[in-house]
């Protein structure tokens, strides 16, 4: 083989085929004079660890021995601590005597990184998320006792996802040839019901509960992998509305999530809605009045912006709108997408604050769920700021309701009211009276709210965006793996202001 | 104890193994792995099991690649504490370095590079040479980091065998692409660190590095790296400097489709190379903003905290550079419930930073929400971000009434911040006062607490005295509780806000004064009994000398002195796509010296310019205005108390005999020499006045041009008219420039622009056009050039409204003409940049 790189000989043979190849190449003097000077590599980290929320270290890495052994200590004693006018939480990137610390927040844990030069932020915590992703296709689940009962298993994938402080592969097939430790399963059944497989359960329609929390590489106890493959559309929403009701933005993010437990890497074709838009709105501010009497919300789905995975080609997606890819093992994000057309929020929160006497207030909440009748929504919970003043809250639910808690929290004076289950096209009212320590204030509705909503709808999704088919090449006429294609939307901030 | 109970554990387990050393019974592996689990998990908690040494490596004669793996890392660990034990180890991993199975040799490679153990090197080399040619790109891969290990262990020895020269034919012939990129890993920092040792070399290798060929077959094959690798390269990509536009087309085209990976940081080292790239081409350069805007919202929103924070502090570093390409986006910026408070903060200054004619209301608005907000963090960035944006903008209006709603919220933090606010704002714009005042009038003043607002409301109180008729009673009050007022800050403005009344209003506040100056005087605090001599002192010189210090007729505040200099805000964006921008610092304001490397300690000289350039971002005049009066009074406070002491044998104290209140400490008597004194403090105060203009840049021409720069230019050119109008005529085009200004908003008349532009020596021949298009002459003249020649002029055009400018440059010598024509945008794009 040529070795000689300064000849241009060899470049251009092998540049050809590129679509910078037409141009000639000239060296010397021209090509690499006055470039800025190189400096350390965009990305290079000392060391990894996860700490425990106590601050224990379960998993520790030191890959180039420039940082202290005590970072992990520094480390957690700055986030515990951080000062800052309120009370605010550490950012994700600092700096302590000149060593860096980075870091994110994962199932309970703190996935960390370490390092004395100036790498790409994104990069690193880009890392870290996948490090403790990859963990989790092996492990099963991730959080503390997995880790723990896991640790030299974890160290095998240390090992190979990073060398020296450089990352080498962190694919959760790549990594299959390296792992020789068996992972051992912590139970699923203990992980809480709200959990990332309860996530989807909507109604009867269950589907194994086992399966998002399976190993890649662990022996199913029955003796034979289960041939299937999960898609998931995880779309969190935003919205905002005025204290006259309408809404003033709103926003929905949204991610095809893929996990696939098929042998012999088949090809998957994922089909969209044909009529799908990308991009073609302009930025201008839009009309925020929507418009759905006329029914022009359903129908075309136009996304602002989407991004895709590596492995997905896009041969067939601007005439089908079909992704195709040969998905590799493990979860991972196909395409992420974002959308600001107007859609149909699927909560409608109207309060009505008033003052009942000089030390008096009450506060009514009427919830209403837009969506249809076979649907439920989880988990709604309501968070009402109330008066400085209050001091005591007395509540009334409706007659008969069954699975609704409320709490006043005295720190914050914050009113929470919690729905474990909410039928579409239901409404539901919650009366709060509250007991005031100063004569009223000039404006009693500015010291209540803003109310802000967390909920999770399965089989519910708010942009319409849908997977129409899921194909997957077969191999054999019996071959039939199974097919999951599930839905969930989820509150990311859902405000109603008073 | 527990440490004994430890040490028992330790010497059961060391025993243990030596019993398990020698064994071949079935399931012996099975004991060994848990054993070597335990191990493992106490090195992990810290727990030091070093002792364990030998017996780790007796058991490691092993076929069970689990237990391998264990003792690899084991040995690693504690290799480098314990060299004589190391060598132990030397055996067994050269051993598995020819085995057949590549994982083992890439494994045991591995461990034999990561020992760290000098005398160790010697068995290093030629393991590590056969790695570099196995047939296998795993061990290959592992051998090329292997040599960067060696490296930092021993660098001679790493050049001496031709390592380096191995990785970078690698690095253009390898089919296996982590093989190649970790070449690059290798091969970027091995330069680096060469610098040091032989400089030439270095510089050479580096440039051949960054070199078409090794460029172009990088690119070629970006899609084969894994995507980190892709991040790699990317990086490397953006420091080539491709030789013409078309070059830099085509490689925009081949890495746009990595603006829509899911990784963001592959998105972003992309950016790094599309920013690069068209740094120098205005329109292409905004359209790459236009391209990366969708891209970048999606990351924001796709991600976890931890990301959005990442890709955000990005997006908020292109918005302070090109607010107007992002006026339109402002709802992208608002900030949701459940952003946490370091992603909040950075969106507030987005949404300050965009705000414009158009969008105000609307951003007003969102913001006067969040100051209702129960996280008090966000309520006051956000009443903040609401007085800055009542400040870049004409049309206060509608603010004024916002600032009436924070008070009625009666929150105390709110109130606070809010008086802050106005205050700023009444120092721009003065017309404000009346309504301003109202607002001000009804603020209880018992209800202020925190210094800052205590402050602001004394010095409105002292400043708007005529408009408000109880000002002096207000102020009275503070002055009775003086003992209990614990801010120093908050009494000096109270002396100065007397001061200024007294002036207005004699007869109502005579005795107020007096009460406050001998208050002043007693105060324990240095400034505090400084500031009160002085006025004491100046006011015996008589009124109108005192007001004409104290009181001066004030021009409103134009421009704010802006925290960062543009020179720091454009390293910064050299150093897109790195820790620098969380930071909002350039690295070597973060990085240790050694690491950083040399290179870049070079540029380091970099910093030295610093603080003149920062007095040249705005224009001395406005500095002036933007510190306040109060500052100048204390910066000559200082001077003053060092002349004080420094003739401390004659210092009798305050003279009181002419002075009508009696409240003052007597504690002098009247001597002879007291006059005297009084006069040759003022005239030092007089003259340290001076001082602090020389301080503040004033008279700092020479060092206002940034030392970066080759070309030196005169302080004070000459050219007539008709003179200029001649060479006009007579030259020729030498050089035409391009550059969108970073914040044309501040442009309403071109008089800033030419007032920039003089501070940094370039003189304006005539100016004219009207909004949105100005047209300028400028000149200037090369430092050390005979008086009529070494002129350049220049003829610029900008449009106020979309920042776009045009200059064409002409020169007498003609050769000079690029010097100039980069001096030129530097001050250029120093302006405004706030």
């Amino acid at each position: 083989m040529q070795v000689h790189c300064r000849e241009s000989s060899v470049q251009s043979s092998r540049v050809s085929p590129s679509p910078l190849a037409h141009h000639s190449l000239h060296f010397g003097a021209g090509a690499g004079a006055g470039a800025s000077p190189i400096c350390a590599p965009a990305a290079m980290i000392s060391q990894f660890f996860v700490l425990s929320l106590r601050g224990d270290n379960i998993v520790f890495r030191d890959y180039r021995g420039d940082v202290s052994k005590s970072s992990a200590e520094i480390f957690f004693r700055k986030v515990k601590f951080w000062k800052g006018e309120e009370g605010e939480e550490a950012p994700p990137v600092f700096n302590v005597d000149g060593v860096n610390y980075l870091h994110v927040k994962h199932s309970g844990l703190l996935f960390v990184a370490t390092t004395r030069v100036n790498p790409s932020p994104a990069l690193v915590l880009e890392l870290l998320q996948r490090i403790a992703r990859v963990t989790k296709d092996y492990l099963g689940v991730l959080n503390e006792d997995s880790l723990r009962k896991n640790f030299v298993l974890v160290y095998e994938l240390l090992d190979e996802m990073i060398d020296f402080g450089y990352p080498q592969t962190t694919s959760t097939e790549g990594l299959k040839s390296f792992v020789f430790n068996e992972p051992v399963v912590v139970d699923a059944a203990r992980i809480p019901s709200l959990g990332p497989a309860a996530m989807f359960v909507q109604g009867s329609k269950r589907v194994p509960g086992t399966a998002v929390t399976k190993s890649v590489v662990a022996n199913d106890p029955s003796g034979k992998k289960r041939e299937e493959v999960f898609v998931d559309i995880i779309e969190k929403i935003s919205v905002t509305f005025n204290a006259s009701g309408y809404v003033l933005t709103s926003e929905i993010d949204g991610t095809i999530q893929m996990k696939s437990y098929l042998t012999g890497s088949p090809e998957i074709k994922v089909g969209l809605n044909e009529d799908l838009t990308v991009g073609v709105r302009s930025s201008a501010p839009r009309d925020f009045v929507p418009d759905y009497s006329s029914g022009n919300s359903v129908g075309l789905v136009v996304l602002d912006d989407c991004n895709f995975h590596e492995s997905v080609r896009l041969d067939d997606f601007e005439t089908e709108r079909a992704l195709t890819l040969v998905p590799p093992d493990g979860e991972f994000p196909i395409m992420n997408y974002r959308m600001t057309q107007e859609f149909k929020p699927p909560f409608k929160v109207y309060p009505v604050i008033e003052e009942k006497g000089p030390f008096k207030a009450e506060v009514r909440l009427k919830v209403r769920a837009d969506f249809a009748s076979n649907i439920t929504a989880n988990m709604v919970i309501l968070r009402v700021p109330m008066p400085k003043t209050t001091t005591r809250v007395s509540f009334a639910l409706e007659e008969g309701a069954v699975g609704q808690t409320t709490d006043f929290k005295e720190s914050t004076k914050v009113v929470e009211w919690c729905c474990r289950k909410i039928v579409g096209g239901s409404d539901h009212v919650l009366t709060a009276k509250l007991t005031l320590s100063q004569e009223r204030n000039v404006n009693i509705k500015k010291e209540a709210g803003p109310i802000s909503m967390t909920f999770t709808i399965p089989m519910y999704n708010a942009s319409k965006l849908q997977v129409k088919y899921l194909q997957i090449v077969k191999k054999t006429k019996s071959y039939n793996p199974h097919r999951w294609v599930r839905y969930v939307t989820q509150a990311n901030s859902y405000v109603i202001r008073t | 104890m527990n440490a004994d109970s430890r040490k028992g554990e330790l010497a059961d387990l060391k025993a243990q193994l030596r019993q398990l050393a020698g064994s071949r019974q079935p399931g012996v592996e099975d004991i060994k792995r848990e054993l070597y689990k335990k191990v493992i998990s106490y090195m992990t908690i810290g727990i030091d099991v070093s002792s364990l040494f030998s017996e780790m490596v007796m058991c490691s004669a092993t076929s069970d690649l689990v237990l391998k793996k264990m003792c690899y890392l084991y040995v690693g660990n504690y290799a480098r504490g314990h060299p004589d034990l190391a060598l132990l180890t030397i055996n067994f991993l050269q051993k598995d370095c020819h085995d057949d199975d590549p994982m083992i040799r890439g494994l045991a490679l591995r461990s034999l590079c990561s020992l760290r153990v000098k005398n160790l090197v010697e068995y290093l080399i030629g393991p590590l040479r056969s790695g570099l040619k196995d047939a296998n790109g795993y061990v290959r891969t592992v051998a090329a980091m292997g040599v960067l290990k060696l490296y930092h262990i021993a660098p001679s020895q790493c050049t001496d065998n031709e390592f380096p020269a191995m990785l970078r034919a690698l690095l253009l012939n390898d089919p296996d692409a982590q093989v190649v990129a970790n070449c690059l890993c290798a091969l970027q920092e091995i330069y680096t660190a060469e610098v040091n040792v032989s400089p030439e070399t270095a510089a050479r290798d580096r440039e051949h590095l960054l070199s078409k060929p090794v460029i172009y077959s990088l690119l070629n094959r970006i899609k084969d790296f894994t995507e980190w690798a892709q991040c790699l390269v990317l990086d490397m990509v953006s420091k080539y400097v491709p030789s013409d536009s078309d070059e830099s087309f085509d490689m925009m085209n081949i890495l746009e489709d990595r603006l829509q990976h899911t990784n963001s940081a592959v998105v972003l080292a992309a950016i790094k190379v599309f920013l690069h790239l068209t740094i120098s081409m205005a329109d292409i350069h905004q359209q790459v903003y236009e391209r990366i805007k969708a891209p970048l919202l999606t990351l924001v929103n796709s991600g976890s905290a931890e990301q959005t924070y990442a890709v955000l502090s990005h997006l908020h570093l292109l918005v302070l550079r090109a607010p107007v390409l992002f006026s339109n986006d402002y709802k992208h910026f608002y900030c949701r419930y459940s952003d946490p408070t370091y992603v909040k903060k950075l969106k507030l200054e987005m949404l300050t930073a965009v705000a414009n004619e158009t969008n105000t209301y609307e951003i007003v608005t969102e913001l006067s929400e969040y100051a209702a907000n129960v996280d008090v963090a966000i309520a006051r960035e956000s009443i903040r971000a609401v007085g800055k944006i009542a400040l870049q903008q004409y049309d206060v209006n509608a603010i004024v009434d916002r600032l009436l709603q924070f008070l009625e919220m009666e929150k105390d933090y709110v109130t606070a911040e809010t008086l802050v606010l106005v205050k700023d704002l009444l120092r721009k714009y003065p017309q404000w006062s009346h309504d301003c005042i109202a607002v001000v009038g009804s603020v209880s003043s018992k209800t202020v607490t925190e210094p800052k607002a205590k402050s602001a409301l004394v010095w409105m109180l002292g400043e708007y005295a005529y408009d408000m008729p109880d000002a002096p009673y207000i102020l009275e009050g503070f002055i009775e509780n003086w003992i209990e007022e614990d801010s120093a800050q908050v009494r000096l403005e109270l002396l100065t806000a007397v001061t200024k009344i007294f002036f207005k209003r004699p007869p109502e506040s005579i005795k107020m004064l007096g009460a406050a100056l001998s208050a002043g005087l007693a105060d324990a605090h240095q400034d505090v009994h400084d500031r009160a001599l002085l006025y004491y002192r100046l006011l015996q010189q008589g009124v109108e000398v005192a007001e004409r210090v104290v009181n001066p007729a004030k021009q409103a505040v134009s421009v704010f002195a802006d925290t960062q200099s543009s020179e720091i805000k454009d390293r910064i964006f050299d150093e897109f796509n790195s820790l620098s921008v969380v930071y909002q610092q350039p690295s070597y304001m973060f990085l240790d010296k050694e690491v950083r490397g040399p290179i870049e300690l070079t540029e380091d000289s970099g910093i030295l310019p610093l603080g003149p350039t920062i007095a040249d971002d705005v224009l001395p005049s406005q500095l002036v205005d933007a510190t306040d009066n109060d500052l100048l009074l204390s910066a000559s406070d200082k001077e003053e108390s060092v002349a004080a002491v420094s003739n401390g044998s004659h210092y009798s104290g305050p003279d009181l005999a002419g002075f009508e209140s009696s409240s003052a400490p007597p504690r002098s008597t009247s001597s002879p020499s007291s006059t005297s004194q009084v006069t040759s403090t003022s005239a030092a105060a007089a003259t340290s006045l001076l001082d602090f203009e020389d301080l503040l840049g004033l008279n700092t021409y020479e060092v206002s041009t940034p030392a970066l720069f080759s070309l030196k230019l005169k302080t004070k050119p000459s050219l007539v008219a008709q003179a200029f109008q001649r060479k006009w005529g007579q030259l020729a085009v030498a050089l035409t420039l391009d550059h969108t200004l970073s914040s044309p908003a501040s442009l309403p008349t071109p008089q800033p622009l030419i007032r920039h532009m003089q501070s940094n020596l370039v003189e304006v021949m005539a100016s004219g056009g009207k909004a949105p298009t100005f047209k300028f002459f400028f000149y200037a003249q090369a430092a050390d050039s005979p008086s009529s020649s070494g002129f350049f002029l220049v003829e610029l055009i900008v449009n106020t409204s979309t920042g776009f400018s045009q200059a064409k440059i002409k020169a007498d010598d003609a050769s000079l003409a690029p010097a100039f024509q980069e001096l030129f945008l530097a001050i250029l794009s120093s302006f405004g940049s706030n």
